[in-house]
């Protein structure tokens, strides 16, 4: 694997869930650290130097929200929050104040493992993305060319930004106010039947079966994600 | 800009909130003629016909014809409300019926004789204000009115024609109503019909053409109403220059004060001042200067209602004190930047008066600076009507002067024997002291009439020579004049002191009076105490009866009826708070009622009513100031006592909320962590394959399925908790089949049976408005249970449909269905119908079934003719 020397924080008060991410995350090649509650996890996201936080909504001593914002104040280090279901408010809240994804437990290891190996990549700041390519779409940025199995699609201009935004965060899931906010502008971040209308032209033009999407997925209740095909 | 001629800010947005309040009130049309007989009705009705015939709902409420065919045919073609008898001292009465109107809510109602007043055991004393309560709700009103019974101009109508006109409307009315339609006729052309016989029948004609029908009375009154008409729309022309900034030749901020007393002469000043500030769009204050000189009963009715009548008609009212009326005058004059101050002319004049200080007309003359003065004459018989009732006005009773010469007397018996002993001029001292000490106990007539008494016993039983008015020694006369004048003099001021003193105590005894309350009602710490302080502070000091009573949370009064109120008084108690206008006795609303009413209003609203039962008119027109205070204070408090209440609600529902979402993440979080882990564990486990061989795995496998299976019922058992407990949030969004199917078949016990299930949903499915996570949980719920109940082989059908309102999803499967019995019971909770490989927890139907029903949908379970089970969702878009 390509992740040696890359640092994670994990900011959970179970330490049955500690000792598994450690055992699996270490399995995987990274180095883990430990926190057991926010204000341990506040100083090791300095101390360490974390590539990456995984950041558990319910800690003891702070709510996981406040945390999320106090880290966003001095670092950019990619979050992903872990949090049970039922919980869409604060998810799309810890979203919205920063962090770059989330997963419910129970979880999947695997699953878990994907999602951070995406937002590690998301973060390598020396990417830039002239040209993208994920499963068979392909866009060049400089041409502004959308191809599908290697046949142009004309998208309109909206519809261009959107996927524009969708490959910015690929991988990542994107809240409904985020998304509105991006490509229509504030006044209409709560206009949710609009993004609708405009995923589904996506996947109409983009997805090989759009009634069954594999690249742009629904979050229910809290977005969409632009999946890396692997 | 000329800032004379910038509208004024304060002008504009009365103007705005006049026309906004119009869009909830009814619109008022008044026709005006200038007497009987000009075809008011006949107009009226025409209009009303034409409405009818477009279409608008109409309704005669109250229409006399007086026999006129035109009229009556007319009337032929409208629907028409039953008039309502009313027994009166024997005498059936036939009067317009308010309620049934209220109930049957017309868009427009046709009520006659605006002036008319009611029969007694009407809701309100004069029909005006029934037409005024049909207005408030809504109702456009026609009515019609001739100009001899509009209150500013009935005096100059009665000087005209010499008959007194009894029923008057205020003028209020005409300017509040949103079109006046004049109707006007010829003299000539009116005496013609009425000879035709088209307003009364013959012998009826005859008398009121010679009564009133004199063609000079008609010309008269023709220009009154012109004048009417034309005034108003002058007014309209104003406004709406005013409204649109035409520069106009219009002046605002006119102020104009007048000097109002207790004498009749006021009356005629009001009624005259309300026609100058309108004519010159003016404000215009009344104004009452209480002097230390208290005045007699007659007097202080005479006042109130001279200051009721200037209220009336659209005067703001002020009631200041000062020693000196000119001075009070003026100060106010000042403090309202009055422009022209408007007096009547006093034709009374006293002696001393005239010595002592010059009278108020060229005292203020002298002082008013840059303030017109407006000085209005009086009609000389209204000044003999108030010198004839002042006269046996006086304060003491006849028991009082007798009492007063019988002290006089018995002093001058008892000191007769003596005087030998202690020489007659002592005796002089002696009854002086008495002089002096009387105004203790009696009023000032008694005490001048013991004033002059005194003098007059001395001279005769004492100084010599005895028994008679003759006076032998020189400096005895002396004596006796200098004892005159001081007996005089101190009776004189001793009884102003007096009387000075008693103003002084009643106005400390109303302000103690108001701070009591104030105090007691800070004092009180909830409802029950707020309304027992002030019933008992009320009762207290005006010596009445009293209670009060709020409204509940349903917005309606409590009241009980076994309490010892009649229905009757419930009745009006109710029409008050739904008004929220004062009623009951000696008020122009419900008179019949034994107490009157009034709303409890706060700054924000109104909380109930309080009653009170005032013995006699004049005390209550007296105290009624005074006590609107004090209930004004109770509604204050009262309203800062449900604020608080109602904050402490919140509060404390903040606080249970915050207890239960705060237990309820904790048991989430306790009973989820194991779950998590072990689930996090084992999918490490299985991800990892080189550890382990074939039959591990399928170990490890089986602990995977029995924590989802668990992580299931858990959060089942969550959901049901959250759904019972009401805390449940429908967040309606927008959303997508296709999405909310993609969810559903994405859950990972269902993507292990996808290849059981197929999805129907048509093209061009419309976004529908639902919570999306509430209704993905409801459908992974039904397919999770057509996939446990059903044999392996068995197809589960998801189909999503629309029509105009509602969305429809149908879960069906080919399989075995219920029994018909279980059917009903499907959906209750922990039900489960026994079948071997079930492993449900009996909760996720039940689940499925509260989220519909939170979004105001129907779920329902069917057994198809060609077998399986069929559950219908249907969901209001």
């Amino acid at each position: 694997m390509n992740c040696m020397n890359e640092n994670i924080l994990v900011i959970d008060d179970e330490i049955q869930i500690r000792r598994l991410l450690k055992i699996s995350l270490e399995d995987s090649g990274y180095k883990v650290f430990l926190a057991g509650n926010a204000k341990e996890g506040l100083q090791e996201s300095v101390n360490c130097r974390p590539s990456l936080i995984l950041l558990d909504l319910g800690l003891p001593d702070e709510d996981g929200l406040s945390v999320m914002k106090k880290i966003r104040e001095f670092s950019e280090t990619p979050v992903i929050v872990l949090s049970v279901r039922n919980s869409e408010k604060d998810i799309v809240s810890a979203l919205d104040s920063g962090s770059n994804d989330y997963i419910t437990k129970p979880f999947n290891t695997g699953e878990l493992l994907a999602r951070i190996r995406a937002c590690l990549r998301l973060y390598k700041p020396e990417q830039k993305i002239p040209q993208f390519i994920n499963g068979n779409l392909e866009v060049d940025f400089s041409t502004r060319e959308v191809k599908v199995s290697d046949k142009i699609v004309k998208l309109t201009s909206t519809e261009f930004s959107l996927l524009a935004l969708f490959i910015r965060n690929a991988g990542k899931v994107i809240t409904h106010g985020y998304i509105l906010k991006e490509v229509w502008g504030k006044p209409f971040s709560d206009e949710v039947q609009y993004l609708r209308v405009y995923v589904a032209q996506l996947r109409k033009k983009l997805e090989s079966n759009p009634s069954n999407p594999v690249m742009f997925v629904t979050e229910s209740g809290i977005g969409y994600r632009m999946k890396i095909i692997e | 800009m000329d800032s004379e001629s910038r509208p004024d800010p304060d002008e504009l947005l009365k103007q705005i909130k006049d026309t906004e309040q119009n869009h909830l009130k009814g619109k008022l049309k008044i026709y005006i003629g200038m007497c009987a007989g000009v075809g008011k009705t006949f107009s009226m009705l025409q209009d009303a016909a034409k409405a009818h015939g477009k279409g608008v709902d109409t309704l005669i409420g109250f229409v006399e014809t007086h026999g006129r065919s035109e009229t009556e045919f007319l009337l032929f073609y409208l629907p028409q409300l039953p008039r309502k008898t009313l027994t009166y001292k024997g005498i059936e009465l036939n009067e317009f019926d308010l309620d049934s109107v209220l109930e049957k809510k017309p868009r427009l109602v046709i009520v006659d004789e605006l002036a008319h007043t009611n029969a007694p055991g009407s809701r309100h004393t004069k029909r005006y204000l029934d037409i005024l309560e049909l207005l408030d709700n809504g109702i456009d009103v026609f009515t019609a009115v001739n100009v001899q019974h509009i209150e500013s101009l009935s005096d100059t109508v009665s000087r005209i024609t010499g008959i007194k006109v009894n029923e008057t409307v205020p003028d209020s009315i005409i300017e509040i109503a949103d079109e006046i339609e004049l109707v006007d006729i010829s003299p000539e052309e009116l005496l013609q019909r009425l000879s035709d016989g088209k307003v009364y029948t013959a012998d009826k004609t005859r008398d009121a053409v010679e009564n009133f029908f004199r063609k000079g009375n008609l010309s008269a009154l023709r220009e009154l109403s012109l004048r009417l008409a034309a005034d108003r729309v002058d007014r309209q022309v104003r406004n709406y220059m005013q409204v649109n900034k035409i520069h106009g030749p219009w002046k605002s901020s006119q102020r104009i004060i007048i000097g109002v007393s207790s004498s009749p002469d006021s009356t005629e000043l009001i009624r005259w001042a309300r026609r100058v500030s309108y004519t010159m769009n003016a404000s215009w204050v009344a104004v009452h200067v209480e002097t230390p000189v208290p005045p007699d009963e007659y007097r202080r009715v005479a006042l109130n209602k001279n200051l009721e009548l200037a209220r009336e008609l659209g005067a703001e009212v002020i009631v200041t004190s000062d020693v000196d009326v000119v001075n009070g005058l003026l100060r106010i004059a000042k403090n309202e930047n009055a422009t022209l101050i408007v007096i009547g002319k006093s034709p009374k004049k006293n002696v001393f008066s005239a010595f002592f200080k010059s009278d108020i007309v060229t005292r203020l003359l002298n002082e008013s600076g840059t303030i017109d003065v407006f000085v209005v004459s009086g009609s000389s018989e209204s000044g003999n009507e108030e010198k004839k009732i002042r006269m046996p006005a006086s304060q003491s009773g006849v028991f009082q002067y007798l009492v007063s010469a019988g002290i006089v007397f018995t002093i001058a018996l008892l000191l007769y024997p003596l005087s030998s002993i202690i020489g007659y001029q002592t005796v002089a001292l002696i009854l002086l002291l008495v002089v002096t000490l009387l105004p203790l106990v009696m009023g000032p007539g008694p005490v001048l009439l013991a004033a002059l008494l005194c003098p007059v016993i001395w001279n005769y039983f004492f100084v010599p020579p005895k028994f008679t008015i003759l006076i032998g020694k020189s400096e005895d006369i002396l004596m006796f004049f200098s004892f005159f004048f001081i007996a005089l003099v101190t009776g004189v001021l001793t009884t102003r002191i007096r009387q000075r003193e008693k103003v002084m105590k009643q106005r400390e005894e109303r302000a103690v009076a108001l701070y009591r309350l104030a105090n007691d009602l800070s004092k009180a710490v909830n409802l029950e105490e707020v309304i027992n302080e002030s019933v008992k502070n009320i009762e207290n000091y005006f010596k009445v009866k009293s209670f009060i009573r709020l409204a509940g949370c349903d917005g309606k009064l409590k009241l009980n009826v076994n309490e010892n109120i009649s229905s009757k008084e419930l009745s009006v108690a109710e029409w008050v708070y739904t008004n929220s206008k004062k009623a009951g006795r000696f008020t122009d609303s419900l008179p019949f009622a034994e107490y009157v009413y009034y709303p409890l209003t706060g700054p924000r609203g109104t909380y109930g009513i309080a009653a009170v039962k005032f013995f006699d008119k004049v005390s209550f027109m007296e105290q009624e100031t005074l006590l609107k205070n004090f209930l004004n204070q109770t509604g204050s408090a009262v309203e800062r006592e449900i604020l608080n209440d109602r904050a402490g609600k919140a509060m404390i529902l903040e606080e249970s909320e915050r207890l239960y979402k705060t237990l309820f993440d904790s048991l989430s979080h306790e009973l989820k962590t194991p779950i998590a882990t072990i689930m996090g564990s084992v999918s490490f486990l299985i991800e990892r394959k080189k550890d382990s061989n074939a039959s591990v795995q399928e170990l490890y496998k089986e602990i995977n399925t029995a924590s989802i299976r668990l992580n299931v019922l858990v959060e089942n058992l969550l959901d049901m908790a959250r759904l019972e407990s009401g805390k449940l949030v429908v967040n309606k969004k927008p959303c997508e089949a296709r999405d909310l199917m993609n969810s559903v078949l994405d859950k990972q016990d269902i993507k292990e049976n996808k290849n059981r299930i197929t999805a129907d949903i048509p093209e061009n499915m419309p976004l529908f408005f639902v919570d999306f996570t509430l209704i993905e949980q409801a459908l992974v719920n039904i397919i999770r249970n057509a996939i446990a109940y059903t044999p392996d082989e068995t197809k589960i059908k998801l189909q999503f449909s629309h029509d105009g309102s509602y969305l429809y999803i149908t879960v069906s499967d080919n399989g075995i269905g219920v029994p018909e019995q279980d059917l009903d019971r499907l959906f209750d909770k922990f039900y489960r119908i026994e079948r071997k490989n079930s492993g449900g927890t009996g909760l996720g139907l039940s689940i499925s079934k509260g989220i519909i029903d939170a979004h105001k949908g129907t779920i329902n379970a069917y057994n198809m003719t060609s077998g399986g089970l069929k559950f219908v969702i249907k969901l209001p878009r």
